[in-house]
């Protein structure tokens, strides 16, 4: 099979090299590949004593493993907010008048009917009307160069710890290509989150106290909570150091129990409460539902914006966009077919090892398929899945992701990669200049999730 | 401070300082026995560690014998031993690992790099000739971490709990290898040990740092009676129990709040007592009574840190 060509980041055309990577480019001709090698070592080791680990679910479980950092740093251009803004507007309304639903723009029975749909949710009002507070929005960039959203994750996105920490180790690394040129900024990003989560406090409180609610150590993404936590200067917390009493949040402290009013949480809606939803849930704090219906603290993400950014959903983004913005999208959607639909799974099924098709409600790239990359078996059994439950799944076409050049066993080789840049929605949008460029390390490989042997990047906003 | 902040701090600091206490305890103990002529029975001598620590059950179930080998790999390597320096250094990890956040960067590193250099002399195993390096080594890494903190926490609350695992953690150490080093070269209150004891005495002083200040302080032969004034009494030696409980007792006024006063109670109880005893009437009653009184003590005053801060009432 030959590969459809992808977007090279660095190269225009072989020998050309884009001008945002001209000085990286030149820097990196002019240093030793022994000094190159010497500092991936030295990140390795940092990484390793720092703690910056992932833990892996499944095979080798409790092992903590380093995600594969890449030292190529990835340099893009520019990007926008207009999705997320929809998308808030959308959990508002399918909790509250269903505007969207009644206007027929989206169909009713996709959304009432789907297990993200929370009916606890409906009427609930929250702060802000801002359901999700920080939002992921993966995007890549195929072919032609064309930036398209490959998914939204509105319910406890992760990855900028990473964000964070790959700055701050090129930075270490590589102090000079700094003062080559003028990259943006991202370090303010605990900042802003704090300020976002502070904003969202139930109203009347003069000094909200911000917590963040981890489900603990052996989560694959503690690090990132506790690193957050302390980056913001707030208490993180387990379910059980918290209590609710009179529909009040309090956490138990060595002077006794105070009052917590913005929850940001990292834990699933289903965990959150054994009282309102999974029963035998420990992670989660007894009643805290029912203090969130009461209005006395704000969880953010709220509960059910999964709703909106599942992939059934996905596909009617731009039809939001254009009923509460009244504009047109900016970023593209990759297209999509759903299987639920008998003229899209026909069509699917008949061409299932060109596409990737993906779970409704799967995440972290697993139970996927990527057509091109599967063996006959492997086709066999996901054609027989798909058969059985066409509406758990949908379908795209593979897409070229664009490559970035990427220290490999055997030098620098492209490989492909995807961006997940992270916005706040508070009072106002905000967004720091950056992402995380997740980056598929195997050869040909389209499949970034570092849960699937994906690596990072460092992301770079060059400033004119 | 969050109660379970609180918790892992005070586990983090106790399991560091119980390692190095362990470390010290070994240490002692083998150099000892390299000394042949200095130690009738070499075999009490590693006797005594387990019976110190409360193991020796636990060993003999799982090793048999008494040798010097099987000890020291009980006591450092083994991880099915809950106290012995790979799991002491495990738990110090785990609980820093719970309050990063709380905790400087630079303290977070220094524990973490210490797990992960001690699972590489896991892998690599401890040389014959290496052992003492070893103990020096755990020492050494006690000694960084405390410095660590001493020189880049906030002197705030989370600086109080670490200080109060380390303090009561010695105290309870100090208490426990005196009490068995002594019952061991002083059977009865009437004995009054032979020159050949010497070594012995020096040794259990070594083993708490103690040795060049006994000689400060008395300027004189090393006498039983002196050694337990120095550990048990002596206000400005770092390891004895007055100077731990007066630590202790200090950061528990400095702690308050409304609801420690049980707490501040027995402490300064036992305070008082250290502060005001005599070596004479504590030989009198008998050592070994009263060494056992003061652990008993210790254990209480934990149980009630762990009701007033750790888990508390919800009202």
């Amino acid at each position: 099979m030959s590969e459809p060509p992808a977007y090279d980041e660095m190269l225009a055309v072989p020998n050309v090299v884009r001008p945002h990577y001209r000085e990286f480019c030149s820097w990196l001709d002019s240093t030793p590949a022994q000094v190159i090698a010497h500092k991936r070592e030295e990140a390795d080791t940092i990484f390793h004593r720092v703690g910056i680990t992932f833990a892996v679910y499944g095979e080798d479980a409790g092992k903590e493993r380093l995600i594969p950092f890449d030292i190529v740093p990835r340099i893009i251009p520019a990007a926008e907010w207009q999705r997320v803004k929809a998308l808030n507007a959308f959990i508002h309304d399918v909790y509250h008048d269903q505007e969207i639903l009644k206007a027929g723009r989206i169909p009713a029975q996709q959304v009432l009917g789907n297990s993200q749909f929370r009916k606890e949710m409906i009427g609930v009002d929250v702060p802000e009307q801002i359901y999700a507070h920080i939002a992921g929005i993966d995007l890549v960039r195929a072919g032609d160069g064309e930036y398209f959203v490959l998914e939204d994750n509105l319910r406890t996105p992760s990855g900028v710890s990473y964000m964070l920490e790959n700055r701050k180790m090129m930075m270490r690394l590589f102090p000079e290509l700094f003062s080559r040129q003028a990259i943006a900024p991202v370090e303010h990003y605990p900042d802003l989150l704090l300020e976002n989560l502070r904003a969202v406090a139930p109203a009347g409180i003069g000094e909200p106290n911000v917590v963040l609610l981890t489900p603990g150590q052996f989560n694959s993404a503690y690090f990132e909570h506790a690193f957050l936590a302390q980056q913001m200067g707030i208490e993180l917390v387990e379910g059980n150091d918290l209590f609710v009493r009179d529909y009040t949040v309090y956490m138990r402290t060595t002077q006794g129990p105070r009052r917590v009013d913005v929850i940001y949480r990292r834990i699933d809606d289903d965990y959150l409460d054994p009282q309102a939803f999974l029963k035998d849930s420990v992670l989660g704090v007894p009643g805290l539902f029912s203090a969130y219906r009461t209005g006395n603290v704000t969880l953010a993400n709220g509960v059910g914006t999964g709703i909106a950014d599942d992939k059934a959903m996905y596909i009617h983004v731009p039809e939001m966009i254009r009923f509460y913005c009244g504009e047109e999208p900016i970023l593209a959607n990759v297209p999509t077919w759903e299987l639920s639909k008998s003229d899209d799974c026909r069509y699917v099924l008949d061409h299932l090892a060109e596409l990737v098709v993906k779970e409704v409600h799967g995440s972290g790239g697993y139970g996927m398929l990527v057509g091109p990359a599967a063996s006959k078996d492997e086709l066999r059994i996901f054609r027989d899945k798909i058969i059985a439950e066409p509406s758990k799944y949908i379908a795209q076409p593979t897409l070229a992701l664009s490559t970035c050049p990427t220290f490999v066993e055997s030098g620098v080789a492209p490989r492909h990669i995807d961006l997940r840049p992270f916005v706040l929605s508070g009072k106002e949008v905000h967004m720091v200049p950056g992402g995380l460029t997740r980056v598929a390390l195997r050869e040909g490989s389209l499949v970034v999730n570092s849960s699937q042997g994906g690596g990072t990047k460092d992301t770079w906003v060059l400033e004119a | 401070m969050l109660s379970s902040t609180a918790d892992h701090l005070y586990w983090m600091a106790r399991s560091f300082e119980r390692a190095e206490n362990t470390a010290r305890m070994l240490d002692v103990t083998y150099r000892m026995s390299l000394l042949k002529q200095a130690t009738a029975e070499p075999f009490q001598e590693w006797a005594a560690i387990l019976s110190i620590s409360g193991l020796a059950s636990d060993y003999f179930e799982r090793y048999g014998l008494i040798d010097a080998d099987n000890v020291l790999r009980f006591m450092a390597l083994d991880e099915a031993n809950s106290v012995s320096i790979i799991s002491s250094l495990y738990s110090a990890r785990e609980n820093a690992r719970a309050v990063r956040g709380t905790i400087t960067s630079e303290l977070w590193e220094t524990i973490n790099a210490t797990w992960l250099q001690m699972r590489e002399i896991e892998i690599q195993g401890i040389p014959p000739d290496g052992v003492s390096t070893f103990f020096d080594w755990v020492k050494e890494r006690s000694h960084l971490s405390r410095g660590v903190a001493h020189g880049t926490m906030l002197r705030g609350d989370a600086f109080r709990f670490i200080r109060l695992g380390t303090f009561l953690e010695r105290a309870d150490n100090t208490a426990r290898i005196l009490d068995v080093k002594y019952h061991i070269l002083l059977p009865s209150p009437k004995d009054v040990g032979g020159a050949a004891d010497y070594y012995q005495w020096s040794a259990l002083l070594r083993s708490v740092s103690a040795f060049e200040s006994y000689r400060k302080v008395f300027r004189d032969v090393i006498t039983p009676l002196r050694v337990a004034d120095l550990l048990v009494l002596n206000p400005d030696m770092p390891r004895s129990i007055r100077t731990c409980i007066h630590e202790v007792n200090r950061l528990v006024l400095d702690l308050a709040g409304d609801k420690n006063w049980e707490l501040q109670r027995q402490v300064g109880l036992l305070y008082a007592e250290l502060r005001y005893g005599s070596i004479d009437d504590i030989v009198g009653q008998g050592l070994h009574e009263y060494l056992t009184g003061i652990l008993k003590r210790i254990g209480a005053i934990a149980e009630e840190i762990n009701k007033t801060y750790f888990w508390p009432t919800d009202d």
